[in-house]
């Protein structure tokens, strides 16, 4: 659902698009501005977030915003006769629209995966299941990758293609547009660095360190039926991950579809780019195999041993000891805390010794708390006061048809 | 190979950026009074050509007097109020500094917009970086509370102002640009005055906190 | 493929771990020390290499990659960055955009292995750390289109070499890459690489319980950061003239490597690190002075 429903608004976007035209310069702006808010703010909630469901929810909110941003940069080239950047940014929207499908479905079935096993999704209850479920945390690791916008993998290839997009205009064009991809430029950094920070959050807290309670200790993996699909979806990511430039040239009459012109020779430009990054993934794989067989060839010869966890020389390391999920997001969610608003609620211990104490966050949700529910609650008083009019009595009802009438006619005769 | 004019100009947008971001009251007492001297060297480089004692007597005014006359006296307040940090100003310094790139964007725009002369070469960021530092003083007037910050706002104000001036006007009238600086001298004089006295009263350079005179 | 490329590859992987050398060096002689041998980076790696290795029963196979996957995304950065006036091996346009997000990988699997060992320690080094790469990255790409914009090329190895030092836009990019350089190889101001003390903890406690030749790994992948990111700022100073031999540029630019490293000794002998409040608020600086290096190159 995550993967195709909330892509029918995109969807509708650009089949107007293709209907109406080539749009004015301001819608291109004003989408690019509402992608980068979106991808910002929705990447900050899904890290203030507990539950694993809610924070790939908010995530996607994320992913809209960088597929926005896609389609802003290629509204904006459209409209001011860019070629390059028309193209490149519809085609790295579009492609978005995909590879989000892909790894967010990924991540859900997941998530689904993690919750069938123990029953919680809390991350701050989790920890330690890639040691019993393996391949779920496999599948998961790879979506994770895949989010962040990291190479070898699909996501990097369309934030790629973006890129590509805002440099060329932010390289040639006026000084309005160039400032605009600038600000397509920075928000897409940004988000990127904080989707990273979010998804080493959920991989890190829920599926590596200890166990953090006891649900999280009856784990176990999922039955093939759950993974097998996973696995398809990871390798879906990692194929169009190491081909994108092949899989570009699909999207080429698409594009001719939306802007009436299938620009293919830009996409051939943007593909022969993408080549050199398939070059450097498949160099990086590589190297990462021969390094790891040398390390192991190393230690193969000397000693590896195990103990614990080096803990300072304490006493008595307990596993609910380790970073939560909450500790892990507090510095970025405290430096954006004018926009996140977490409300905490912390109750500290007032002996010189430890005694019981905890601390508990809850992070409304801004849009629905500002934006949504005074817009209702003013709705719903207006037309609280008008039902004054609705007598129930069939005698009032044709009396105001009666009273219409008479003053339609009046107004006529005068 | 860029014009001198451009150098300081680019000096003068970057020094309203460090007093937007830093903290520290005594380094931005320091940034004012290089601002202060940057544009006494302005008025000069500006009217290369034709430099008369008249000129020379103004510039050097505007440099002494800014550069340290004015520093001297904040110094003072500092030294009787006790030295005062910011305490947390109403818009946090990582916003200020983004309020301030935003500024600059707005101020070059309005360059653009203003059909104004403008005198030398080089000089398409005078008017921008002039707007620049007038909205920079004004920012740190309302969205800071230390009194003394206020104060280097004001200043700072006036500083943006003197450039548009030099941009605007070929040849400033001589009892124009002494009345503009014996105001200033006199408003900070009074300023100065007046934060010993707040810090006697209230015992807290916190400007917010007049509000209890409120009735 | 030139030769001369390949020359330049196998130079930075030799001459990395001296860097590492040269501040310690700087550093020892602002204190009046003799310090450690100018070559001990290469004896610590040698010697780790030759250990063997204890992994915690908490860590997983994740614990094991981080390290190799580190060096393997380094590998690939230093095929992409030029060094004095020669193209390198994987150049193409935007290869400035895989140079930043190969980093980055190699970021997200150090803090999943960090996270991995279970240990509060490595959990306050990696939270601190995403965040203050998540606030570099848009200082780094900005200052990179500003120069992309004004020579007019999006690679790399064209760029660097036709930039001309001396005019203020690119002094205020240079500026502002050096504040995410000495961010991202974890220099005071941003972490002090001597301690592992909570209050410096950033990528020195994310590494803690690695050990043997897991360690060595990160040692060299750590001075390769130091040799690429350097190396996009020496080719930003020294500019090309077309035309010379080869080997005087690539003289030039490890003279300037040098000099960086120098200096990034007398900044961590003269200053203290900053207050971690204080860390964002330089870091969106250095952006700010990357965005005004963008509108001035507007003009």
């Amino acid at each position: 659902m995550s993967g195709v429903m909330i892509k029918t608004g995109i969807y509708g976007l650009v089949r107007t698009l293709t209907v109406l035209g080539m749009p004015p310069l301001w819608w291109g702006y004003l989408l690019l501005a509402i992608g980068i808010i979106s991808g910002v703010l929705g990447v900050l909630f899904a890290l203030a977030q507990h539950d694993l469901k809610r924070l790939l929810a908010y995530h996607s909110v994320e992913n809209i915003g960088i597929i926005l941003i896609g389609i802003g940069v290629g509204m904006i080239g459209w409209s001011s006769g860019m070629p390059i950047v028309a193209a490149l940014g519809f085609a790295g929207g579009l492609l978005h629209v995909i590879n989000h499908a892909l790894f967010k479905g990924l991540l859900f079935l997941g998530a689904g995966s993690v919750f069938h096993s123990t029953h919680n999704l809390d991350i701050d209850h989790l920890g330690g299941l890639i040691k019993k479920m393996p391949y779920t945390g496999l599948f998961f690791l790879i979506g994770a990758v895949a989010i962040s916008g990291l190479p070898p993998l699909n996501g990097f290839v369309s934030e790629f293609v973006i890129y590509i997009a805002s440099f060329s205009g932010a390289m040639s064009m006026n000084a309005n547009s160039s400032l605009a991809l600038i600000g397509a430029i920075a928000g897409l950094a940004l988000i990127g660095g904080l989707a990273a920070a979010c998804f080493t959050k959920a991989f890190g807290i829920a599926f590596l360190g200890e166990p953090r309670s006891k649900d999280a200790e009856n784990d176990h993996e999922s039955s093939p039926w759950m993974t097998v699909p996973m696995m398809i979806l990871a390798a879906a990511c990692i194929v169009i991950g190491l081909l994108g430039a092949a899989i570009i040239l699909f999207i080429s009459p698409v594009i001719g579809v939306v802007l009436g012109n299938p620009y293919s020779g830009e996409i051939q430009i943007a593909s022969n780019y993408l080549l050199y990054v398939t070059i450097g993934s498949i160099a990086f794989i590589i190297l990462l195999l021969a390094i790891a067989g040398l390390r192991n060839f190393l230690l193969s010869r000397n000693s590896v041993g195990t103990s614990g966890t080096w803990d300072c020389g304490y006493a008595a390391p307990t596993a609910r000891m380790q970073y939560t999920a909450s500790s892990f997001a507090q510095p970025i969610i405290d430096l954006f805390g004018f926009f996140i608003r977490t409300k905490k609620k912390i109750n500290i211990p007032d002996s010189y010794f430890p005694s019981v104490s905890n601390f508990e966050t809850h992070t409304p949700d801004i849009g629905r708390e500002m934006i949504y529910k005074p817009m209702f609650k003013t709705i719903e008083t207006f037309f609280g006061r008008i039902q004054i009019m609705q007598e129930g009595r069939i005698h009032i009802y044709v009396l105001y048809v009666v009273v219409t009438l008479l003053i339609l006619l009046f107004w006529n005769v005068r | 190979m860029d014009s001198p004019i451009e150098i300081m100009m680019i000096l003068l947008v970057l020094s309203d950026m460090a007093l937007l971001g830093l903290s520290r009251v005594r380094t931005c007492i320091s940034i004012v009074s290089f601002q202060g001297m940057l544009l006494g060297g302005l008025a000069l480089v500006t009217q290369f050509g034709s430099l008369t004692p008249r000129l020379i007597m103004i510039a050097a005014a505007s440099f002494i007097i800014k550069g340290f006359v004015f520093p001297i006296l904040l110094r003072r307040g500092i030294r009787e109020a006790g030295t005062q940090n910011e305490m947390e100003p109403f818009v946090g310094y990582i916003m200020s500094v983004i309020a301030g790139v935003a500024m600059l964007g707005v101020s070059l725009w309005l360059g653009t917009k203003l059909p104004v002369f403008t005198v030398g070469s080089g000089t398409s960021l005078i008017i921008p970086a002039a707007l620049t530092t007038l909205f920079t003083g004004l920012f740190l007037i309302i969205a800071r509370k230390n009194a003394l910050n206020q104060c280097l706002g004001y200043i700072i104000m006036e500083n943006g102002i003197y450039t548009f001036g030099i941009v605007s006007v070929v040849e400033i009238p001589l009892l124009v640009e002494l009345g503009i600086l014996l105001d200033v001298f006199v408003a900070v004089f009074v300023m100065g005055i007046a934060i010993y006295h707040i810090n006697r009263e209230f015992d807290s350079l916190d400007s917010d906190r007049l509000n209890v005179l409120k009735g | 493929m030139e030769i001369t490329s390949l020359i330049n590859i196998i130079l930075g992987l030799l001459l990395a771990p001296l860097l590492l050398g040269i501040i310690n060096k700087t550093k020892a002689s602002f204190a009046g020390r003799t310090g450690q041998p100018l070559l001990q980076a290469y004896y610590d790696i040698i010697k780790q290499l030759q250990k063997g290795a204890v992994y915690s029963k908490t860590t997983s196979w994740i614990f094991r990659a981080g390290p190799v996957v580190g060096l393997s995304a380094m590998l690939v950065a230093l095929a992409i960055v030029p060094l004095g006036g020669v193209a390198a091996p994987l150049a193409f346009s935007g290869d400035l955009l895989l140079l930043a997000y190969i980093l980055g990988t190699m970021r997200f699997f150090t803090v999943i292995a960090a996270l991995d060992t279970g240990s509060s320690f490595e959990g306050i080094g990696a939270s601190r750390e995403v965040l203050y790469s998540a606030l570099a990255e848009p200082a780094f790409l900005i200052g990179l289109a500003a120069i992309a914009r004004e020579t007019g090329i999006m690679s790399l190895s064209q760029m660097l070499p036709l930039s001309h030092f001396f005019s203020p836009e690119v002094v205020l990019v240079v500026v502002a890459l050096f504040v995410v350089f000495l961010c991202e190889n974890a220099r005071i101001p941003f972490d002090d690489p001597n301690t592992h003390l909570e209050l410096t903890m950033i990528h020195e406690v994310m590494v803690l319980d690695h050990s043997g030749p897991d360690f060595a790994l990160i040692l060299y992948s750590s001075a390769l950061k130091l040799w690429v990111l350097g190396l996009v700022i020496v080719g930003l100073i020294f500019p090309t003239p077309p035309g010379s031999f080869w080997l005087v540029p690539v003289f030039t630019a490890i003279c300037g490597l040098i000099l960086l490293a120098i200096i990034v000794g007398i900044i961590e002998s003269t200053m203290a690190r900053l207050r971690l409040i204080r860390i964002p608020q330089l870091l969106v600086a250095a952006g700010s002075l990357s965005v005004l290096a963008f509108i001035l190159v507007l003009r």
